[in-house]
């Protein structure tokens, strides 16, 4: 039973149209649309109890993918399994209640009406977590859990700050009882100091709980030390996947490798070869053959003309380079 | 490693904060209390009209008309001897209630239409916001006027023609505020945790939006005043010899020059109540924004 991963999707696809026909009639297009690719086939597995994390730059389709697995938005294709089991296209209570979400944005994601009591009480009442009476101290313990006081039940969401919102956010989103969290960005509007706490949190859920974690970033120093498994984006494809400390000593992607590389530190010069130059290639019109070739510094000819799927390393360990096994040696400066 | 302990973040300050800046509402908010006492004093009168008016406003007395304001008779006498003030006071009664019920229809359904359109969008909302762009296209009191014709003048039918001409704007104003709520995480956040529709629409969204609807319709109430003295002065509005504020600038305005106060006095009451009601709308404003709670 445990080998059942808690989350799983396989070939979701998303894309978008975007711009109307007249202006492409204009630009003398032939194509009444243009397609935004934000998601291109992503296969992506969330074991029970574990904190997976999905990191890439602006743009790669974070996001998105997280908005699927809520299902806040529906792929253009591709299966969704929670436990094992296909997601029917129909919402129901306890699908929803099962899978929750913590937003990047403190500020927007509580509603400045409602007090904190109100809030949590709709939620345990609509779904009948407990009993009508033991709300109150039902929502005292959820606040606990997430390190605010009792006094905070009557308080609405603007005499917080954003570091007790995002606990607030995170408490919103145990009230139902979850088996999965995604945590979309949770503290990039946090500051340094606050970010700590919120992670150390995430870290005490999963643990304690059981709670199984998707934590979306894009900064590699804090993944480091929160994920068991990561998973790297780049432009709508997963490029690789492996248990944290594998990816960070051994990175089989050139992406991942500059990525890691990209972390500010003060000891070392970044060595050249590892700097990613350019922008990453507009989604409206993905290269051929690798999406990452025109920026990689091992590119072949290979490279430009097939797409590789992601490919199995070692095992936990996976990675969309067709040159994997070729790359030199990585030595990073984290991993010593 | 480290331990996962608890932080118990107190927050008593900002609860201090969070009281005083609420006893500031009531006596620190200029504009409402101004407004309030100015329209609740014309209030008071309007509903004792019956019990501190001095005359009958409708009984006429033909051997004192047109007389000079007096300490019998305050603001005088108009030219079927009846007496200025109790008209005016009576008149209140008319327009205020007037005022005040026909803004009740257009708020509620123009509020609810406004809602449903900017929520589930797509063809509903097209077809509404065409509809509103249609009547926004018609001056308001060209349409107010055609239709009182059309119903026939009374009270019931200025209701009718303000309701149909007015909950547009209401329309117009929820319409846009939802679809900027709508796509406030909380709303997301509210949908993912299982609420239907109808709930989100009236519990998480609905208290983020009737602010500015209230507001709005604090100055509709003025427009609505000015729109049946308007008919009134027009003689479309409520058949004499019922006291209006309107009627009676139309009946004073023949003697301007000899008796002023007759149209004068009634046209100053609609530029007060104005005055008042928008001093309200400013101070709800202030307290209902929600930027200004943060």
């Amino acid at each position: 039973m445990s080998d059942v991963p808690a989350l799983k999707v396989s070939a979701i696809v998303k894309t978008y149209h975007v711009g109307t026909a007249l202006t492409n009639i204009f630009k003398g297009r032939k194509n009444r649309h243009t397609t935004l690719t934000a998601l291109a086939g992503v296969d992506l597995e969330l074991r029970r109890g574990e904190i997976l994390a999905l990191v890439g730059e602006s743009g790669s389709g974070k996001s998105t993918l997280a908005k699927i697995l809520v299902r806040s938005i529906r792929p253009t294709s591709g299966e969704l399994f929670y436990g094992g089991r296909l997601v029917p296209a129909k919402r129901t209570k306890d699908a929803t209640r099962r899978i929750q979400i913590v937003f990047q944005d403190p500020y927007s994601s509580l509603n400045p009406r409602l007090t904190v009591k109100a809030m949590l009480a709709e939620l345990l009442i609509l779904h009948k977590i407990v009993p009508r009476r033991e709300v109150r101290a039902e929502s005292i313990r959820l606040l606990n859990r997430v390190g605010l006081e009792e006094s905070a039940l009557d308080a609405y969401p603007s005499q917080f700050s954003g570091g007790q919102r995002q606990r607030l956010a995170i408490a919103r989103a145990l009230a139902v009882r979850p088996d999965i969290l995604i945590a979309d960005e949770p503290v990039s509007a946090l500051d340094v100091s606050v970010q700590a706490t919120i992670l150390e949190l995430l870290t005490s859920l999963q643990r304690e709980l059981g709670l199984s974690i998707l934590f979306i970033g894009h900064n590699l120093a804090v993944v480091q030390h929160l994920s068991q498994r990561v998973a790297v984006m780049y432009l709508g494809r997963i490029v690789e996947v492996a248990n944290t400390e594998d990816l960070f000593a051994n990175p089989r992607h050139p992406y991942t490798r500059a990525l890691i590389e990209s972390v500010p530190r003060m000891t070392e010069r970044v060595e050249d070869e590892f700097v990613i130059k350019g922008e990453p290639p507009s989604p409206l019109n993905l290269p051929q053959g690798c999406r990452f070739h025109p920026r990689c510094p091992y590119a072949v000819d290979a490279c430009r003309t097939t797409d590789p799927p992601l490919m199995h390393v070692e095992d936990w360990h996976e990675s969309a380079c067709l040159r994997f096994e070729e790359l030199p040696a990585f030595s990073s400066v984290r991993a010593r | 490693m480290t331990t996962p302990t608890a932080v118990l973040v107190k927050f008593k300050q900002s609860r201090r904060a969070a009281n005083s800046r609420s006893l500031k509402r009531w006596y620190q908010n200029g504009p409402l209390l101004a407004g309030m006492i100015i329209v609740g004093i014309v209030v008071v009168v309007a509903v004792f009209a019956p019990l501190i008016s001095p005359y009958d406003p409708i009984k006429q007395d033909l051997l004192s008309t047109l007389q000079s304001p007096s300490s019998a008779h305050w603001l005088g006498t108009d030219k079927l001897g009846r007496d200025v003030l109790s008209r005016l006071m009576w008149g209140a009664r008319v327009d205020l209630r007037i005022g005040f019920l026909a803004v009740l229809i257009p708020f509620v359904f123009g509020s609810i239409i406004g809602a449903l359109a900017g929520y589930f969008g797509g063809w509903f909302d097209v077809v509404v916001m065409r509809i509103v762009d249609v009547f926004f296209a018609f001056p308001f009191y060209v349409i107010v006027i055609a239709l009182v014709f059309v119903f026939g003048s009374g009270e019931t039918s200025i209701y009718l023609a303000i309701a149909v001409v007015s909950w547009v704007a209401y329309a117009k104003i929820v319409r846009g505020e939802v679809i900027v709520a709508k796509t406030q995480d909380y709303v997301t956040a509210a949908r993912l945790g299982g609420m239907s529709h109808m709930r989100i629409l009236v519990r998480h969204i609905g208290p983020n939006v009737l602010s500015q609807v209230i507001i709005y319709a604090m100055s509709d109430i003025v427009m609505d005043i000015m729109a049946i003295v308007t008919l009134g002065y027009l003689g479309l509005g409520i058949a004499p010899p019922t006291p209006e504020w309107g009627s009676m600038i139309l009946d004073g305005q023949e003697f301007i020059t000899t008796q002023w106060q007759q149209a004068t006095i009634p046209g100053l009451m609609v530029v007060v109540m104005s005055l008042g009601l928008s001093w309200i709308g400013d101070g709800l404003s202030d307290l209902l924004s929600p930027d200004r709670r943060k």
